[in-house]
């Protein structure tokens, strides 16, 4: 077996150098390692595919963030308008932005796959911006969603 | 003779559009599989797995707040989404303002997703246009041909969607085209496909009854795909058929664009039968750095006539324009040069301003433009597209996105020689309504002078600037440099500039949005002229663009200055110079609309007064059917 490895190369070792230089060339290293590295697919695939990576971690964060919101309109009805504003946004992400850059990526026109990245994030931004004197009960899923966003958007403009 | 190529085209599977995406091809995966059977197979079956497409499924879908109709079923994209009627109030957006944005008089279809206008043609009486559409969302996805005619390129009837994603080699999108009108006035399609694998691809189709001239249904050659992608380009970067135009051999020519590393470039092919082609040598051009070639065109323009030429002129009074879209930063790009047919090469007058680092058609919101010969007219006529710059949550909640430029007419500026000149098609001054005229109105140094039009969201505004004389002469020059999107916008002071127009301001200018002309001086007493659109202040709202725009735009001496603008509700379109230089804004007010939004003229300068004259007309909605 050892053989086979040898006559294939290592994939495993020019596949993390993808995945590093990659990496390196977003705003968060440690978020981008960490994401792909945590997903079996990422060894042995191209900057498309650590794009998609990427875009699904963004999407999963936000159905986190969508459950969370629905949660807190029952606990804290204080912040309805917020929340109210948040759950737009995120509907935008997960019905729009999302599946956006998914099709973008996988059919072949990234800049609708960036578009939809730059949206998320702005998304994310915009509900935190939402809780205006009051503390956001959602800063640290707000953040994450915008950090994944960013990340994902970095490694899309390697395709443009 | 078709080129050789290592994409056999696959038979048609009689494909079922309800499956997901096929896979992507990745060759390793067979040294994986190979290793699977070595090592422990059911993790590496579920990397394999991982890539069959959005199969997985959509955990605890967030409950909606608008109400949810039927997603679109081929790959899980973005369902249709309607403008809420009733829900709860969100921050900035309410109904009213959200139904304030959509335009009264550029082209729009009736909800959802627009993007790249496709095969603009004349043909039997009427202007056809048609234009990349999601018909199930406000959002890119799902993407086919909409259609709509007009025989004055204002008025537009929506026809049925032309063509769809029903065959395996156009099945992942039916993208950009371009259409030619071949001698004996017959039609062809040239249109680029993405293919069940994803590999683009460009397809022919044609008119399904030549002699119905609003061309509702269209027959795709049963021959497709026409051209795959050639040895050495990657099979993503192909797409973007331009018009073909005729050969000194009498052939058909056409070029597309692609890139190969960063270095964009546009390919060439002859054909005689639009089915079979030759590709040739080299590249018609290729700038380096400048990434992936969208949308391209190539066109003639002339030296000596102001009417446009057919795409298939060429001679001693004749340059020709390359034009590209860069993926990479999303704007049109343009030079000017001389094509020489036998080589099918393109030289730049000036290689400094080459394609993809020089000119741009607009400086603001403009992208995937596309021009084509109007021989009703005998002009070159550009279409567009000016996408949102809004959130995508708003665009779900109004549930359009993107609009079109109003067609403008090409022509070289024969005063400078160096630069194209745009202009609104002359039909648009048939929306004119009532005109006021402001004669010789004063504006001092810091000073702004309200214009009272009644209602300020749809109008045709002409100005001409006068600049204190002794102020241009007496001024000493500096050798700082000036550019619209860096500096400081409207609010930042020269000694000449800025001054102009505020548009949908309010009447405390609290959101206004500045268009504007700098004069800068040097130290040898030459002047630069810049004309700009600053959106910093445009609006309250954080989630908007909020860029400024423009670029130099060149100024004959002693000419006046001269600016035309366009208010269309949330669209602008801004002319410096008559045309020489373009600024398409998108602006999104929370307060500074309907009757609310206001026109100011404005000068900012520390040192020069101006005195401007206009004509300011209200504009009527452009009747859609």
């Amino acid at each position: 077996m050892l053989l086979l490895f040898h006559f294939y190369g290592i994939p495993q070792e020019k596949d993390q150098n993808l995945i590093e230089t990659t990496c390196k060339n977003t705003p968060n290293y440690q978020l981008c390692i960490s994401t792909l590295r945590a997903h079996p697919g990422s060894i042995n695939t191209d900057i498309e595919g650590l794009g998609l990576i990427m875009v699904y971690a963004v999407k999963a964060k936000a159905i986190e963030t969508s459950n969370a919101i629905k949660k807190l309109k029952g606990s804290q009805p204080e912040l309805r308008n917020a929340l109210n504003d948040c759950s737009g946004r995120y509907n935008a992400i997960l019905e729009a932005d999302v599946p956006e850059a998914v099709e973008a990526l996988i059919k072949g026109d990234p800049k609708f796959a960036e578009d939809g990245m730059a949206d998320a994030s702005l998304e994310a931004v915009s509900c935190e911006k939402s809780f205006k004197q009051v503390i956001s009960p959602l800063t640290v899923l707000n953040n994450a969603v915008r950090d994944l966003s960013d990340v994902a958007r970095a490694i899309i403009r390697n395709l443009l | 003779m078709k080129s050789p190529s290592p994409y056999i085209p696959l038979l048609d599977s009689g494909r079922d559009p309800s499956r997901g995406p096929s896979k992507r091809r990745r060759p390793s995966r067979v040294v994986i599989l190979l290793l699977a059977g070595l090592l422990a197979a059911a993790l590496l079956v579920a990397v394999a797995l991982n890539y069959k497409g959005s199969g997985e499924s959509a955990v605890n879908r967030p409950e909606k707040t608008v109400p949810a109709v039927a997603r679109g079923v081929t790959e899980g994209v973005s369902a249709k989404s309607f403008a809420p009627l009733l829900g709860a109030l969100k921050s900035n957006w309410t109904n009213k303002i959200l139904a304030w944005q959509r335009s009264a008089y550029h082209f729009q279809p009736k909800k959802n997703w627009m993007n790249d206008p496709n095969g603009p043609v004349f043909y039997k009486g009427w202007y056809h246009f048609f234009y990349q559409y999601n018909p199930y969302g406000a959002v890119w996805g799902n993407i086919v041909w909409g259609h709509a005619v007009s025989m004055d390129l204002i008025h537009w009837r929506h026809l049925p969607i032309a063509m769809v994603p029903d065959q395996w080699y156009d099945i992942n999108g039916v993208w950009t085209g371009s259409a030619t009108i071949l001698a004996d006035g017959q039609l062809v399609m040239l249109y680029t496909g993405s293919t069940n694998e994803s590999v683009q691809v460009q397809n022919l189709a044609y008119p399904a009854d030549p002699s119905d001239p609003l061309l509702t249904n269209w027959i795709k050659y049963s021959g497709n795909p026409v051209l795959v992608p050639p040895p050495g380009i990657h099979y993503k970067d192909f797409r973007d058929p331009t018009t073909a135009w005729l050969t000194p051999e009498g052939k058909w020519r056409f070029t597309i664009g692609s890139k190969v590393n960063k270095i964009g470039i546009s390919l060439v092919y002859d054909t005689e039968d639009f089915k079979s082609y030759q590709l040739l040598d080299g590249v018609l051009h290729g700038v380096p750095g400048t990434g992936m070639w969208e949308c391209v065109d190539f066109y003639p323009v002339s030296k000596i006539q102001e009417n446009g030429l057919d795409t298939s002129d060429n001679g001693p009074g004749v340059k020709h324009v390359l034009k590209t879209s860069l993926d990479d930063d999303r704007n049109d790009y343009y030079a000017l040069g001389i094509y020489d047919s036998s080589t099918a090469k393109w030289t730049p007058d000036n290689p400094i301003i080459d394609v993809g680092i020089g000119l741009r058609y607009d400086y603001g919101i403009f992208y995937a433009s596309k021009t084509f010969y109007d021989q009703n007219k005998k002009r070159r006529v550009l279409w567009g597209w000016i996408k949102e710059t809004d959130s995508e949550d708003t665009d779900v909640r109004k549930g359009w996105s993107s609009v079109q430029a109003i067609p403008r007419t090409i022509r070289l500026d024969k005063e400078t020689g160096s630069n194209l000149v745009l202009w609104p098609v002359e039909e648009f001054d048939k929306l004119r309504l009532k005109k006021k005229v402001f004669d010789n109105v004063e504006a001092k140094a810091g000073s702004v002078v309200p214009l009272d039009v009644g209602s300020a969201t749809q109008l045709d505004i002409v100005v001409e600037f006068e600049v204190d004389q002794k102020a241009l002469e007496s001024i000493n020059g500096t050798n700082t440099t000036y550019s619209c999107n860096a500096n400081g916008g409207a609010a930042e002071r020269g000694a000449l500039g800025p001054f102009g127009l505020l548009v949908l301001t309010d009447n405390d200018q609290v959101e206004q949005t500045p268009v504007y002309f700098y004069i800068s001086k040097d130290i040898q007493g030459n002047f630069s002229t810049f004309f700009c659109a600053d959106h910093s202040r445009s609006s309250k709202a954080p989630d908007v663009d909020k860029a400024i725009y423009g670029s130099t735009v060149p100024v004959i001496k002693g000419e006046k200055l001269s600016m035309r603008v366009l208010v269309d509700h949330s669209v602008v379109e801004s002319f410096g110079q008559g045309g020489r230089t373009c600024i398409t804004s998108r602006i999104y007010p929370t307060t500074a609309v309907g009757d609310d939004a206001r026109l100011f003229l404005f000068n900012n300068a520390t040192d020069a007064g101006i005195t401007a004259s206009l004509q300011i007309w209200q504009m009527s909605s452009a009747y859609v059917q």
